[in-house]
């Protein structure tokens, strides 16, 4: 059989799971009991197994398979997670994605893996013993207690209220149901299966309690399967007939529940709070020489069954991959469709044939329909880029000994995929110059009296046309006497300037090119490269970044982007016999001011607006108009625009009107222009320039 | 007999020019060109090159010759060189010829006030006549425009 065919999809799939394991691995080192991670962690990595036997990868295999081994003694509660095994799990992590990378590399995916296979082996045999036999001791005392409570989850115990409707519905008489319902895992819409299903179910009772919650299974946030308390005015046989009834379902496992096993429910959290510290117990007790034999059959049994769901998960989203060039090439082509549809505009508005108006306004509409839709085809959550940064604050938390929480919220919102591609570097930047030179190491912060874990805040969110990433930490908080001496040293600034600078632009000063504050160079951060190139790579992407910081309470690292890099809202306005655009994300609003409304403010001419006094700039100085100028009116228009707090007036000849423009480079050979950003195609043909409001704010 | 190279011929002037075919990607009539502020006096701004945005220089200001109104026969020949597209604005464009790689010298010094290094040499087409052809990489050195640019500030 041709493997090729299938190789991009397994790769997309490895990476998929490979991801997914490390995230679990992540949140099962913050909560070591939970053993339902421990689940979905040996799933993925079953199915990865399974995946790359099948494709002929064979250390791949080998090595998932070792990891897989561990995990199901973890999962049968026969080993206990520890650092040193999460330290191996997480290396054999990172040989397999090595191995994937050299796959999509056009590699074979040979490593040598024998040193993590080693220790895997170390931790499944000799050094771990102990823990095997007092887990061989508590085996049947396991089984005991998951006989006593057939089918019910951890996470599926019920609260006060519930289990109190619940009794009282039992003392009146009604029928109260745990359901464990499986859908078949070949089902593409299993949302709508289960939607059928608690149709059913509210149509001969209520349902108390649902695990995943309602809203999970409507999201299809759920495996396979699901189970609900319901109380019910059916018989139970009838109940499962019904549920049966309904097409792709795999099984549906309905039990009674009476006062004593409702009661038994609720005494299962204490239960296994006993079955713990008598597993300590055994651990600390002298080891019996007794064969080991009797652990292993438990697990084989379970696999397969556990294996199956995991293989359909991927499946079942509605989504498909599409190459990236095609969407390119789709956008560029709408880009040539939108400079027509503007010349249609125009031309329709010349010959004014109200059927010719008519039709160019419905496709006006229809593509301004297709242009949202295209440019949310481009969007991509943020957390694609996010994803891998626990695992990186991770590992450099351990390297340098600190301890730190890294607290990501807003990880869907939404970026432009051209966006989304360059961020990557910048944040990374960002979130190691945070760990290396803004939290303190543990004996630091516990003299300054704050909690010995550091927190990171990782945000994202909506703001306007522009999206804001913020990298927040509770840690020292910029020196700002250091600074100073650190930029007069290298030659950043003049002794003369430093002293004139304000808090926030000495903050600044750590954007310079060539600083660097840390005393000693770390391979972390701190070559002084970091964040000046940070600072021109959101540049470059019409963005910017901005840092707040208070001495002993940490900083604020602010990076502002735009939506998208490929069409946008515009203003064009007309200088003499010159066209450019401002794009409408910068613009507050539009108005005219009269010659003696401008005043001079220590040689700079200002105006009054909204109670605040802003600069007010030429346009035609700064883009050296040949044929207009704005001292010869009496009655100027003005454009008030904005960067951050700042605002500024900008004085224009006239308004032509608002249009979405698509963004074109001025190429290579014309780069870096002073105030330009870059170039449109108007409907007319002629090229307008694209004014960058954030260089006329000083 | 060397290689045979095929050759836009154009003119600065009473002089003859020449840049191999292969780095030409169209002649195109003078269209409306908006200007880019802030940039070398020889710059003339960017065209709508059938949607994408070109740069256009004029070719006598880059050597330093006098510039002169447009006519009826000036083109604007599109180059690609190394990632870069730049139109160069020229008096006329009439020509494709073959040459001969080896009727082609090194250039003297100085040969119509234009330095060497633009040059990548000068064939003799017979008759008298010479052509110029052109080192486009030099010509669209960005580093010489730079200093360029500081100059004139």
């Amino acid at each position: 059989m041709d493997m090729n065919a299938y190789l991009s999809m397994f790769i997309d799939e490895s990476n998929d799971h490979l991801q997914s394991l490390n995230e679990n691995l992540l949140r099962l080192e913050s909560e070591p009991e939970e053993l339902s991670i421990v689940q979905s962690i040996f799933r993925s990595a079953h199915t990865l197994k399974g995946m790359s036997a099948t494709m002929g990868f064979e250390d791949l295999a080998a090595l998932t398979h070792e990891m897989e081994n561990v995990l199901d003694l973890v999962r049968n509660e026969k080993l206990k997670m520890d650092s040193f095994i999460f330290d191996t799990l997480f290396k054999g992590l990172d040989a397999l994605e090595a191995m994937v990378q050299d796959i999509v590399g056009g590699g074979t995916g040979k490593a040598d893996v024998t040193a993590i296979v080693a220790s895997l082996q170390v931790i499944l045999k000799s050094d771990y013993s102990p823990a095997k036999a007092a887990g061989q001791a508590q085996a049947p005392a396991a089984a005991a207690a998951t006989s006593a409570v057939p089918l019910v989850a951890e996470e599926m115990l019920l609260d006060e209220y519930q289990s109190s409707v619940l009794l009282q519905s039992i003392e009146s008489g009604h029928h109260v149901f745990h359901v464990q319902i499986a859908i078949r895992d070949s089902c593409l819409l299993k949302a709508v299966r289960a939607y059928m299903v608690f149709e059913v179910l509210e149509r001969s009772g209520e349902v108390i309690k649902s695990n995943p919650s309602v809203q999970d299974i409507e999201q299809e946030k759920f495996d396979f399967s699901f189970a609900v308390f319901i109380v019910s005015n059916i018989s139970k046989e009838e109940l499962e007939a019904q549920i049966l009834n309904i097409s792709e379902i795999e099984s549906a496992v309905v039990m009674a529940l009476d006062k004593e096993s409702l009661a038994e429910l609720n005494a299962a959290p204490a239960a296994a709070a006993a079955e713990t510290a008598a597993m300590e117990e055994a651990l600390t007790a002298v080891q019996s020489p007794k064969e080991e034999q009797p652990v292993r059959p438990a697990a084989p049994a379970k696999a397969p069954a556990s294996g199956a769901p995991a293989g359909g998960a991927a499946v079942a989203s509605r989504t498909i991959r599409v190459d990236i060039e095609r969407l390119d090439t789709l956008m560029n082509l709408f880009s040539e469709m939108l400079i027509d549809r503007v010349r249609l505009e125009q031309l329709a508005s010349e010959i004014k044939r109200s059927d010719l108006t008519e039709t160019v306004e419905h496709l006006s509409r229809v593509s301004s329909d297709l242009q949202s839709i295209v440019l949310k085809l481009r969007m991509v959550p943020v957390d694609s880029v996010f994803n891998r940064f626990p695992r990186m604050i991770r590992d450099l938390a351990k390297s340098l000994d600190k301890k730190i929480d890294l607290v990501i919220t807003g990880a869907d919102t939404e970026l432009d995929r051209t966006v989304i591609d360059e961020i990557g570097d910048p944040l990374v930047h960002l979130l190691r110059n945070s760990v290396d030179h803004g939290l303190e190491t543990i004996d630091e912060r516990i003299a300054a009296g704050k909690p010995e874990t550091g927190t990171i805040y990782l945000r994202a969110f909506h703001s306007g046309n522009h999206v804001f990433i913020e990298v927040e930490e509770d840690g020292r908080g910029i020196n700002q006497e250091k600074v100073l001496q650190i930029a007069v040293k290298n030659g950043v600034v003049s002794e003369e300037a430093a002293s004139r600078l304000s808090p926030d632009e000495i903050n600044m000063l750590i954007f310079a090119p060539g600083f660097s504050t840390a005393d000693k160079i770390s391979d972390i951060s701190g070559r002084g490269v970091g964040l000046d190139v940070v600072k021109s790579k959101i540049t470059s992407l019409g963005g910017n970044v901005t840092v707040d910081s208070a001495a002993g309470r940490g900083s604020k690292f602010s990076v502002q982007l735009p939506l998208t890099l490929s069409i946008i809202s515009a203003m064009l306005i007309k200088l003499g016999s010159e066209k450019y655009a401002i794009p409408l994300s910068s613009i507050v609003e539009t108005g005219i001011i009269r010659k003696e409304q401008i005043v001079n403010v220590h040689g700079n001419r200002m105006i009054e607006f909204r109670n605040s006094i802003i600069p007010l700039v030429s346009l035609s100085k700064v883009l050296e108009s040949p044929d207009y100028d704005e001292n010869e009116e009496q009655e100027t228009e003005i454009v008030v625009i904005r960067k951050g707090d700042k605002w500024a007036a900008v004085m224009v000849d006239e308004f032509i009107g608002q249009s979405e423009i698509v963004l074109k480079t001025l190429g290579k050979y014309l780069t870096n222009i002073e105030a330009i950003s870059g170039a449109t195609i108007l409907g007319d043909g002629y090229v307008a320039l694209i004014i960058d409001p954030n260089a006329l704010i000083k | 007999m060397g290689e045979e190279l095929k050759v836009i011929v154009f003119a600065l002037g009473t002089e003859e020019y020449g840049i191999e075919v292969d780095k030409v990607r169209t002649i195109e009539r003078l269209s409306p060109i908006t200007r880019v502020p802030k940039t070398a006096a020889f710059i003339k701004g960017v065209i709508n090159l059938r949607g994408v945005v070109v740069p256009v220089i004029d070719l006598r200001g880059r050597f330093n010759l006098t510039e002169t109104v447009p006519t009826e026969n000036s083109r604007i020949i599109v180059v690609a060189v190394a990632d870069m597209e730049v139109g160069f604005i020229v008096d006329s464009a009439n020509d494709v010829i073959d040459i001969d790689a080896d009727a082609i010298d090194m250039p003297p010094e100085i040969v119509g006030g234009i330095k060497a290094k633009y040059l990548r040499g000068i064939a003799r087409l017979g008759e008298g006549r010479l052509l110029i052809m052109l080192n486009l990489s030099e010509v669209l050195n960005k580093n010489e425009i730079i200093q360029l640019e500081q100059l004139e500030v």
